[in-house]
């Protein structure tokens, strides 16, 4: 811009002989061509780029602002927060207990997630890329839980876990294990791994497919490669297949622990976060205590806990280990 | 693989046990929706005595109350206006900005973009009390558009991302020349990007009405009305209402879960593609 403006007043500057000003003029001419296209240019991003600047910063950027704001008020959502009130909001959500078994309770599950769903996953990844006669129907099967509904998914287990006409208990009876057939979603020292099972029989045809499509991405050759070395199966998994998967292994993982940050429908339909909070989630503590207890002020505090959780876990996971997985990382955020 | 090298009987052994994993598995997932499916051809009675065998005799009542009731179909329908508003709006707007993001070098370009990205790890969750406290203020509550637009707005990032990766793709000679024969920066993205986009907009709009069919937090804070429910809303409404008739409520759940499993067996490929960036072979 500035360049071709210095242009047009250097040739307005030269009086000269009639060749040259016809010259003069065309090349002025030109550098107010060469402007107005920038403008236009300019105008058809900033045109191409406002609906979606509009309606993000509106519904995504704003609430989060609001909500960081709202944080340091004692306010029930009504007229404009008034009672400021600093962080006291904060130092009450590091003394209450049910938030801080809120962090328990999604720990756990990312630990169980890690130590039992993904490797089932990853083994029946491996299993769908071996030559298998149906294997399509079977990923197929497989897959499909991740396309119900949370809500569904959880109506439909806490009649196969309902303590007299489900399942679960009448199958243990059967076979001789009445002692095991308890209250699965009632019970306080249970009713998380519960919970685990029903999102695992949701989610784990996800994370299967992903495996599947990042093993399917490694060459060929480098598999023969291993063989012709004389590698057993499990040397060629172990040494060569999962370092190579990597990249989908912490995408996968990234998934997880976001999803579990914010988890709510299975858990909202579940349980409600009971018995007695025991398998509450941040997220279902929010909605208790902003929408039923109107306490808009607190419930920001726990929403803001939620966001930076999710910023710095985030933040810290792509700058230390994914790195060049972003790409991925975010397209597989989309199902969510 | 090295299947090749092993004997014939090896083969076949290792064959069955391949299978019985990959059956086993299967009937995990399997064994709940038929548990369900069935359950809701039976009385509450004969699910307590005996959850597992077939109904005797078969009961159709509970599918057939449910299906000749107006309000599973109300809430039906208004899944499908909203899924396909969202999906318009959300695929319309966030290929505006790709067209933009993915063809054109400007200042702050990959700071706007990143900002978009981000908006990725912030589902509704932790936007649900402002975004409630906001749409009321905008008398949006009880109003379809009060889950249309946020939806939207939280389906920008994966759509944008997804779309200007494509963009990127098609050669900026083919551009050059469409201006050259006088097309405009829209006559060019209407008429050209967006017909050659297709498999990609297909993909992203898989993504968008998976997630805007099976949204709950959202339409339950803000839609208080019955009239406006969704379907999940209406699911999780059926079993608090009917909790203790277990059978009707598997059966409304198993009708719930048709159209979604429909959608499953129609556009599972483009569910794939969008998922892992890129198709699954045989």
């Amino acid at each position: 811009m500035p360049q071709s403006a210095s242009e047009a007043t250097v040739a307005k500057q030269r009086p000269e002989p009639k060749a040259a000003g016809v010259r003069a003029g065309q090349q002025q001419g030109r550098a107010y061509t060469r402007r107005r296209r920038r403008a236009r240019t300019w105008l058809t991003i900033a045109l191409f780029l406002l609906p979606a600047l509009l309606i993000f910063g509106l519904l995504v950027l704003a609430p989060i602002i609001i909500a960081a704001y709202a944080s340091f008020f004692n306010w029930n959502g009504f007229g404009p927060p008034t009672d400021f009130i600093g962080l006291g909001n904060f130092q009450r959500l590091f003394d209450d207990p049910v938030f801080i078994d809120d962090l328990w309770h999604g720990l756990l599950l990312i630990v169980l997630t890690l130590v039992f769903q993904l490797p089932a996953a990853l083994a029946l990844a491996m299993l769908l890329n071996q030559r298998l006669r149906g294997r399509r129907i079977y990923r197929l099967i497989f897959f499909a839980p991740y396309v119900l509904s949370e809500v569904v998914t959880a109506v439909l287990f806490t009649m196969i876990f309902s303590p007299e006409t489900g399942l679960v208990n009448n199958l243990l009876t059967r076979i001789g294990l009445e002692s095991l057939a308890i209250a699965w979603l009632a019970e306080p020292s249970v009713v998380m791994y519960t919970v685990f099972l029903v999102i695992s029989w949701k989610y784990f045809g996800l994370h299967m497919i992903l495996y599947l499509a990042g093993r399917q991405a490694i060459p060929e050759e480098v598999m023969e490669a291993a063989a012709i070395d004389g590698a057993s199966s499990w040397e060629t998994f172990r040494h060569v297949t999962l370092p190579l998967l990597g990249p989908t292994i912490r995408i996968s993982i990234f998934l997880s622990v976001i999803g579990t940050i914010q988890l709510f429908d299975m858990v909202y339909v579940l349980t409600g976060g009971g018995p007695v909070h025991a398998s509450e989630t941040m997220a279902i503590t929010m909605f208790q205590v902003g929408f039923r207890q109107f306490e808009v002020g607190y419930a920001s505090a726990i929403s803001i806990a939620m966001f930076f959780l999710s910023l710095i876990f985030g933040l810290l996971y792509q700058r230390y280990v994914i790195r060049r997985d972003v790409e991925g990382a975010v397209t597989a955020m989309g199902g969510r | 693989m090295t299947g090749d090298r092993q004997t014939k009987p090896r083969r076949i052994g290792r064959s069955i046990s391949l299978h019985t994993v990959a059956v086993l598995a299967g009937a995990i997932v399997i064994v709940p929706l038929v548990f369900g499916v069935i359950g809701g051809f039976k009385t509450n009675g004969q699910l307590t005595v005996d959850p597992f065998g077939l109904p005797d005799p078969w009961v159709p009542e509970n599918y057939t109350e449910v299906l000749s009731s107006s309000s599973f179909w109300r809430l039906l329908l208004n899944s499908t206006v909203i899924g396909v508003a969202t999906v318009i709006g959300t695929v319309g707007v966030a290929a505006l900005a790709a067209f933009v993001f993915a063809r054109y070098a400007f200042r702050g370009r990959e700071l706007l973009f990143t900002v978009f990205a981000i908006g990725l790890m912030f589902p509704f969750a932790v936007a649900i009390l402002p975004l409630f406290v906001l749409l009321r203020e905008f008398n949006l509550l009880n109003n379809p558009l009060g889950v249309i637009l946020p939806q939207i707005a939280f389906g920008l990032p994966i759509t944008i991302i997804i779309l200007r990766g494509f963009f990127r793709n098609i050669p900026a000679a083919l551009e050059e020349s469409a201006t050259l024969d006088g097309c405009s920066p829209f006559g060019f993205f209407w008429r050209i990007l967006l017909p050659m986009a297709r498999p990609a907009l297909a993909t992203v709009s898989v993504l968008a009405i998976v997630s805007s069919w099976n949204n709950f937090l959202l339409p339950l804070v803000v839609m208080n009305n019955p009239e406006n429910w969704t379907l999940p809303l209406g699911v999780q409404q059926f079993q608090t209402q009917y909790a203790s008739d277990y059978a009707r409520v598997l059966a409304y759940v198993v009708l719930a879960m048709i159209p979604a499993l429909l959608f499953y067996s129609v556009a599972e490929r483009h569910l794939v593609t969008g998922l892992t960036g890129g198709s699954i072979k045989e």
